[in-house]
């Protein structure tokens, strides 16, 4: 029998309801898997077996008493730890909410709980969702299970949703939420060979995620499979009356209709991302996965994005801005750290709380979107961001004239190693590929296609029109049938 | 419109004021603008606050619908231009009593744009000396929680029940002259305000506020600089922050200093205003639309029914009292300055009406006379007013129609409704109880007025040889004898013919 | 449009983040790097484009005026919105003393 801890997300929940074995057995496994890593990966700041082993308890209690079991039934999740889970520390991996106990559960989690899902912890991420290597983390950095071959150079689970990305390709979860802002479900995922997607803006609530960037974030599943994406988001998806920019639209069945057969279907190669230089294997691997949609019965045509060359730029504008708002209220006066110096008043504890609270890289968002919102500059470059925003999406949307899907390589590179990029503007060009559909609002997930010469795996993005993530998961499973990508990372932990 | 003639005269000559206010008036809801926790007034520290209210991480506004269509329909009631496209900003700044960081608030585009206000100079005659006070715009906002600083010795204490309850701003147009037209205006947004129902005007417990921007210059001089003197809560202190701030500043000039542009408190114990400390440092405000919040758009079927909903407003009501049913300015306007007052005033009509079987145009009148006259001065006697009478509109209208068909007189009316406010039984009732009908019986009243005659022959022969001054003298006898229950004029009558 | 020291030192008093003189001048060229990299904006024409406002097409809904409809986003919750604070006394939140 194969180990618990290799079944995919959709294997669990159909041993558990067939009575192969038991949720609490499987809560168990998991929750070994993630002690025995822990030291070495540091993928979870809390992890929280009793929580897994008491939603697996009663999943088999259900389970005895003939009861409907929900969609997740017995499967243990990890959580990316921006999400408000009551009663277990949150703290968007920062020191200024070290301590901070929610008293309240975010929409999505809460919706996971309701589908029968357990808590394995509570996933390390770069601190605030801001950063693309897991290295701005207050609770140290994510190490990825993956390595080159023949080296024990520490590399990057990517970020921000690097636990997750990381848990979840070491096998120690069968799946985790992430959220993604300008790529932080999708590169992670493409470092680590798992597959994730962000669904369109508005489809999962934001009620209860630490904002980082309010329109353009959005939670969404990373996972080894696109049918576990797909069983996942179904459950996370959904309209909130508690979040304003939530789509009052029904979710699908995206599991029951995933279908990978893409006759009839366009795929649109945007020449805007063929960059001069791109890396070899990374082009390689685009290719492959052109040929692979072709073969599934796909038309590939040749598309512009014209704005494309912006869209960073863009992105590095609006998501401060609307980081630095999001962010003043952590100012130790109603939760988390306080550093109050002797005889400082309140705007010298404000002054100091965030000091002591905040890492470079969030203080440096801070700064700049604090500096672009400012008396003189808000026009130039807010205002203008917003407009170049508008264009970008108009992009899209008359890309979307000519074909379904949009095919891209997920990231520029495979996963780089940690410390490598010490200047932060080369870590936000990472960001290139998967910041544009995040700025136009669109569903975009990663699926893996191969890997590197150095053993490392690559990931595909696909992009869809809005509301169509039936789309991007049914050309995410044509790549990943014949993908056929079964590598995974060594056990060295 | 007439031209203020206010100055202020110093040592080097003469001044003039330049005011604007800017009005926060807390919108009449039972939830808060953005969360669902209440919003009533009193209530325990921190217990009317939501996990929203406390800006915990990931928490998101969701915009209260009925704090928009109070200030759609407040801005229809002075006649402005509502936006169907606004949305909300972020305002940014640090202070304890805002948790999140930032106010959401409306820079860009406010919900309601350019209006006017009518003030009224001349309380005896409203229509006489009238001025139009520009409104420059309504926008929708959160109010701030509240700080207590001498609870402690080191510590300031904070109280988030108000943060996040639903305000209107209400910017004026520099348009004011003089500390009376300053109280004209608030005294009038007040009043619209309780007429629409949008704000409940309670000025003591904070349900509206007015940062006073005041300016001096020489007459026909440009804008002078102006200072902004925050949360002023009456009328009256209102008035006396223009007078006291504008006197400052030209004393400011005149001893050679300049004004400069800061956010001023009010003491109203010194009558002086004093610059804000906490206020100090240069604000940039880095306003941007708030990314958790959509444009609100509204439509033609929406707008139509805010305007369906307006009630009859001060101005109007004060015209029709006036043209509709013959009142003096002076009453008209006194019944209408609070909508209560004008609710209360058309019942009794309507009753008076009723209960008389006449037209309302013609009891109209008697019962504003009555209102203005007796009633407001009974009330006063025993500490009362109209809300908290024990008579309310209808018994005042039997009390009323007694004295229209003849059952009392005036007279005795003034002591039924004694009666009426220490007992809070009907004047029906009383007048039978005690017996208080008036004598119409004209051969009772022969009697009586024969009776009086046979005792005081010295005097009837005096009037007789020409001292008619002497009339009165027999009306308060035959009256006294019959207890102040003789009908007036049929005692007058039987006087005249039996001393003719 | 580049910084200097006076700016970012005023930028992060705006911001509320307390900086020694060595962070300060080390974030002025980092400031300036990605300033200078964001400048590239400038050169799209942006002529008649009305900024971007919502997403995803989606209009602002109006909830009911009812208080405590859900308990997630109503009051009478003072403990729970209390028990997270560094300083909490009689029921209020209490930070240093302000003069106002
Ligand atoms: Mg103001
Ligand atoms: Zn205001």
């Amino acid at each position: 029998m194969t180990q618990l801890t290799d079944l995919t997300l959709a294997g669990i929940r159909d041993g558990v309801a067939k009575g192969e074995f038991t949720a609490t057995e499987v809560a168990g496994a998991f929750n070994a898997a993630v002690a025995g890593a822990q030291d070495a990966l540091n993928a979870f700041i809390v992890t929280t077996p009793e929580a897994a082993l008491a939603a697996a308890a009663k999943v088999d209690a259900d389970r005895a008493a003939g009861q409907t079991l929900g969609k997740l039934a017995g499967v243990p999740i990890g959580m990316k730890d921006l999400f408000a889970t009551k009663g277990v520390q949150t703290t968007a991996a920062s020191k200024i909410l070290e301590g901070f106990v929610p008293p309240y559960e975010s929409t999505v989690s809460q919706k996971l709980w309701d589908a029968g899902a357990g808590l394995l912890g509570k996933l390390n991420l770069d601190q605030f969702a801001m950063g693309s290597s897991n290295e701005s983390s207050a609770f140290g950095h994510v190490i990825s299970p993956w390595r080159r071959p023949g080296d024990t150079t520490a590399l990057a689970p990517g970020g921000s949703s690097g636990g997750s990305s990381a848990a979840v390709a070491a096998r120690i979860v069968p799946a985790a939420t992430g959220t993604d802002t300008g790529g932080s479900i999708r590169q992670p995922a493409a470092f680590t060979g798992i597959s994730g997607i962000k669904p369109t803006y508005g489809r999962c609530s934001r009620w209860g995620i630490v904002a980082f960037a309010s329109s353009l974030d959005q939670a969404g599943p990373m996972a080894r499979t696109v049918t576990d994406c797909a069983i996942m988001l179904e459950a996370m998806a959904g309209f909130d009356a508690k979040d304003s920019t939530s789509l009052d639209v029904p979710v699908p069945e995206w599991a029951a209709s995933l279908s990978g057969d893409l006759r009839g279907k366009k795929v649109g190669i945007p020449r805007e991302y063929r960059l001069d230089g791109l890396n070899e294997d990374v082009a390689k691997s685009w290719d492959a996965g052109i040929a692979w949609l072709k073969e599934a019965g796909a038309e590939v045509v040749d598309i512009s994005l014209p704005h494309t060359q912006y869209a960073l730029a863009t992105y590095y504008i609006i998501a401060p801005a609307e980081a630095s708002s999001n962010l003043a209220r952590y100012d130790g006066v109603r939760y988390g750290q306080r550093d109050l110096p002797n005889g400082a008043g309140l705007q010298d504890m404000y002054a100091a709380t965030r000091a002591a609270g905040f890492g470079p890289e969030v203080k440096r968002r801070i700064m700049i979107g604090t500096y672009v919102l400012s008396a003189g500059f808000y026009d130039a470059y807010y205002t203008r961001a917003q407009k170049v925003r508008a264009l970008i999406s108009r992009d899209f949307m008359a890309a979307f004239e000519q074909c379904d899907v949009i095919l891209t390589p997920t990231a520029p590179s495979a996963a780089f190693a940690l410390g490598e990029k010490s200047n932060p503007l080369d870590m936000y060009l990472g960001d290139v590929f998967s910041v544009p559909a995040s700025l136009a609002g669109l569903p975009a997930m990663s699926v893996p296609a191969g890997l590197d010469r150095n053993g490392l795996p690559l990931g595909l993005q696909i992009i869809g029109k809005p509301l169509d993530e039936q789309g991007v998961l049914n050309a995410g499973l044509a790549i990943e049938a014949r993908a056929n990508f079964v590598a995974k990372p060594n056990m060295w932990w | 419109m007439t031209v203020s003639t206010y100055r202020i005269h110093g040592a080097t000559g003469e001044w003039e004021v330049v005011i604007g206010l800017e009005v926060h008036a807390q919108i009449t809801t039972q939830a808060k603008l953005f969360s669902g926790s209440a919003t009533a007034f009193g209530a325990e520290p921190n217990s009317q606050v939501s996990f929203v209210d406390a800006a915990m991480p990931g928490m998101l506004p969701v915009l209260n619908g009925e704090c928009i269509r109070q200030a759609v329909r407040t801005g229809m009631a002075i006649g402005a231009q509502i936006n169907k496209w606004s949305r909300f900003d972020r305002k940014n700044y640090f202070y304890a009593d805002l948790p999140q960081g930032y106010q959401i608030s409306q820079l860009y585009h406010p919900l309601v744009g350019e209006g006017a206000i009518e003030i009224s100079l001349d309380d005896k005659n409203p229509d006489a000396e009238t001025k139009i006070i520009g409104v420059e715009r309504i926008h929708v906002e959160q109010d701030a929680g509240k700080l207590m600083h001498d609870q402690h010795p080191t510590m300031s204490y904070v109280d988030l029940n108000r943060s996040g309850v639903a305000l209107m701003e209400i910017v004026s147009r520099p348009d004011m002259a003089s500390p009376q037209e300053a109280g004209a205006y608030l005294a009038k947004l007040r009043s619209i305000l309780r007429y629409v129902g949008s704000c409940d005007g309670n000025m003591d417990q904070g349900s509206m506020r007015a940062d006073v921007n005041v300016s001096v210059r020489r007459p026909g001089e440009p804008l002078g600089t102006r200072t902004e003197t925050k949360n002023v809560n009456s009328v009256r202190f209102v008035m006396a922050v223009v007078e006291a701030e504008a006197r400052r500043q030209v004393d400011l000039i005149e001893d050679g200093g300049t004004v400069s542009q800061e956010t001023r408190l009010y003491d109203p114990d010194k009558n002086e205003t004093r610059s804000m400390r906490s206020k100090e440092d240069a604000h940039d405000y880095r306003y941007f639309p708030d990314p958790d919040l959509l444009p609100l758009v509204l439509d033609d079927a929406y707008l139509a029914e805010c305007l369906a909903s307006l009630p009859e407003l001060p101005d109007a009501k004060r015209q029709r009292y006036e043209n509709a049913l013959g009142l003096t300015p002076y009453a008209a306007g006194v019944l209408t300055a609070e909508v209560e007052t004008a609710r209360w005033f058309e019942v009794l009509v309507t009753a008076c009406a009723k209960a008389q079987g006449k037209p309302e145009a013609e009891v109209a009148k008697q019962a504003a006379n009555w209102l203005l006259s007796e009633f407001f001065g009974a009330l006063n006697k025993i500490g009362k007013d109209l809300f908290s009478s024990p008579v309310g509109p209808e018994g005042a209208a039997e009390l009323l129609a007694l004295v229209g068909n003849g059952t009392i007189s005036g007279s005795i009316a003034k002591v039924v409704l004694e009666k009426m406010l220490e007992t809070g039984d009907g004047a029906g009732v009383i007048v039978e109880r005690e017996g208080l009908k008036q004598e119409s019986d004209t051969g009772a009243i022969d009697a009586v007025v024969a009776k009086i005659l046979a005792d005081n022959a010295e005097k009837v022969a005096q009037y007789r040889a020409g001292k008619e001054a002497l009339f009165g003298f027999f009306v308060g006898q035959t009256m006294k004898a019959m207890a102040g229950k003789g009908n007036p004029q049929l005692v007058n009558e039987a006087l005249k013919k039996a001393l003719a | 449009m580049s910084v200097d020291t006076a700016t970012v030192a005023k930028i992060a008093a705006l911001a509320r983040i307390k900086v020694t003189e060595g962070e300060l001048s080390a974030m002025v060229p980092e400031l300036n790097g990605i300033l200078a990299w964001v400048e590239q904006l400038a050169e799209v024409d942006v002529t008649g484009v009305e900024p971007m406002t919502a997403v995803i097409p989606n209009a602002l809904r109006l909830r009911a005026d009812v208080v405590n409809a859900d308990p997630l986003t109503g009051g009478d919750v003072r403990d729970a919105v209390l028990a997270n604070a560094p300083a909490a006394e009689h029921g209020f939140f209490g930070v240093p003393k302000v003069i106002e």
